[in-house]
């Protein structure tokens, strides 16, 4: 569980973060939706600690994060992945080395332990063939699966993914989604994800959380977003297609299971 | 800046990204410097034989004059000024990218100290690996004075060596190398950080490699005067 209480961020007297209170619970994907430049990644890296923020408390399970030194903190951070939205792979180290960089420098594993962990993490994002390569020669979706084993190698307790899906074609977006989710049951971890993709809301979205001029406007679930009564909300939704299509089917269909709707 | 310094959390890492840096800012920096050290080692004595073309001056202190310019000033102070222009803004610009991709925020999750770990063996590396540079840059100088002495007969080969052994004082090339450390430690540190805190785009990438090589040029110069001035008189 991670809970934020009354957040303010603002950067050079710009307010991005007003008074945000929220609370994103364990085993499930808690998504963060707005237009771009709404503040979903500055809102992330403020719960992971990135940006300080100016006031309010952030609490990781019943532990206040906002009052930890530097020293408590990275022991919290042992237990935080995070995937950034270019991947954020160091250019300079192969896929292997990246993936291995958190338990090298974590861990006192053999040689042989850390390898068979980071095998393992790089066949549970489907990737078995690009060991040696480095980030230059991999291509998005790999980069993105690359950021995702390396955020889970520790076996995280807290996920952190910021657009985990911008820029990948609409397939393997959904496969990142599933992947996420997947992770998320199997280990029980607090998930939190930025997305503006419609797509993904609808697909994996347990607990949503909709930013709009730098405050939580809106929260609620897939079952419920197409059919908010809110305009901002309802502008932001429905400016995708796909979106009008899967309610218009809801309509006429009488369904309301948001996945059905999808299928269509 | 204590933050580069705060203690390394393994050093086993810690090495090993030496040894990398040591390689890519130190032994790729070897070939510039050898070819820059010839020709300027074999301008210098050809400008000397030249302009001391006088009964009155022995011919030995061509020789004299080119391992004097080479040992207190080329070989530390401007081949310092070149590396700043290569190493200077290589360091810039990887740790500018770093900033702008997400990668140093990718460390910081992992819980390193994105500081110490990338800017820390930069420093180590070419505070140790420059010297060697220094003493090459050296060596190849006073090669390309005698080559020039040889191929073009402006003066005998013997006279060049004689002055080269002339009134030789140890306490230059200690005097050099400890110049060129403290060079090192400048162009690393202010390049690093001009890196670190770059923030925007690729433009402001190149905006701060630019910074990077600028300010630690003239830094050098500054320190050039400050060491001279202490090490010499
Ligand atoms: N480091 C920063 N310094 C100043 N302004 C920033 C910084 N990071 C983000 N912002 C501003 O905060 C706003 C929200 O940005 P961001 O969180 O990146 O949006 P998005 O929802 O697309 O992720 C933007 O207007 C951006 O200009
Ligand atoms: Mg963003």
């Amino acid at each position: 569980m991670i809970k934020a209480e009354h957040i303010v961020k603002s950067f050079d007297g710009r307010t991005v973060l007003d008074d945000i209170s929220v609370e994103f619970d364990a085993g499930q994907t808690n998504l963060i939706i707005g237009r771009s430049g709404s503040g979903k990644t500055v809102m992330l890296k403020s719960l992971v600690g990135l940006h300080e923020v100016d006031s309010g408390t952030i609490y990781y399970d019943d532990v206040c994060f906002t009052d930890l030194d530097f020293k408590a903190r990275k022991r919290i951070r042992k237990n935080v992945g995070m995937i950034f939205q270019g991947g954020a792979l160091l250019d300079s180290s192969t896929v292997v080395e990246n993936v291995k960089l958190p338990l090298d420098l974590f861990t006192n594993q053999s040689e042989e332990e850390k390898m068979e962990r980071v095998n393992f993490c790089l066949r549970r994002v489907n990737l078995d063939n690009a060991h040696k390569l480095y980030p230059s020669e991999l291509s998005g979706g790999m980069i993105k699966r690359v950021a995702i084993a390396r955020a889970i190698v520790l076996n995280p307790r807290y996920l952190f993914c910021d657009e985990p899906n911008s820029g990948l074609d609409p397939q393997t977006s959904i496969v990142i989604d599933n992947l996420i989710r997947d992770i998320t049951e199997e280990y029980n971890i607090t998930t939190i994800i930025n997305t503006h993709d419609m797509n993904s809301v609808l697909e994996i979205g347990e607990k949503i959380v909709f930013i709009y001029q730098g405050r939580k406007w809106w929260e609620g679930s897939k079952h419920d977003i197409l059919h908010a009564d809110n305009r901002e909300l309802n502008e932001f939704v429905f400016a995708s297609a796909m979106a009008k299509r899967a309610k218009m089917v809801e309509t006429t269909e009488d369904g309301h299971n948001g996945r059905r709707a999808k299928q269509v | 800046m204590q933050k580069v310094f705060s203690r390394p959390e393994k050093m086993r890492i810690y090495r090993r990204r030496i040894f990398y840096e040591m390689e890519a800012l130190g032994l790729n920096s070897i070939g510039l410097t050898a070819i820059i050290s010839v020709f300027i080692g074999a301008a210098i004595t050809l400008q000397m034989a030249i302009s001391l073309e006088s009964p009155f001056i022995p011919r030995y202190l061509i020789g004299y004059a080119t391992r004097e310019t080479m040992t207190l000033e080329f070989s530390s102070t401007v081949v310092a000024l070149i590396l700043a222009g290569k190493v200077g803004s290589n360091i810039a610009s990887e740790i500018g990218t770093m900033r702008i991709t997400e990668q140093i925020d990718a460390l910081e999750i992992m819980g390193v100290n994105s500081a110490s770990y990338l800017i820390l063996p930069k420093i180590v590396a070419t505070v140790f690996f420059f010297p060697f540079l220094t003493i090459l840059s050296m060596i190849i100088g006073i090669i390309g004075g005698y080559m020039i002495a040889a191929l073009t007969g402006i003066m005998i080969p013997a006279d060049y060596v004689e002055g080269l052994q002339y009134c030789f004082v140890q306490w230059e090339v200690t005097y050099s190398l400890i110049k060129i450390a403290v060079f090192a430690f400048i162009i690393t540190s202010i390049s690093a950080y001009c890196g670190y805190y770059a923030k925007g785009n690729s433009l402001e990438v190149g905006k701060a490699s630019t910074r990077a090589v600028v300010s630690s040029s003239i830094v050098i110069m500054i320190f050039n005067l400050i060491l001279t001035q202490l090490l010499l008189t």
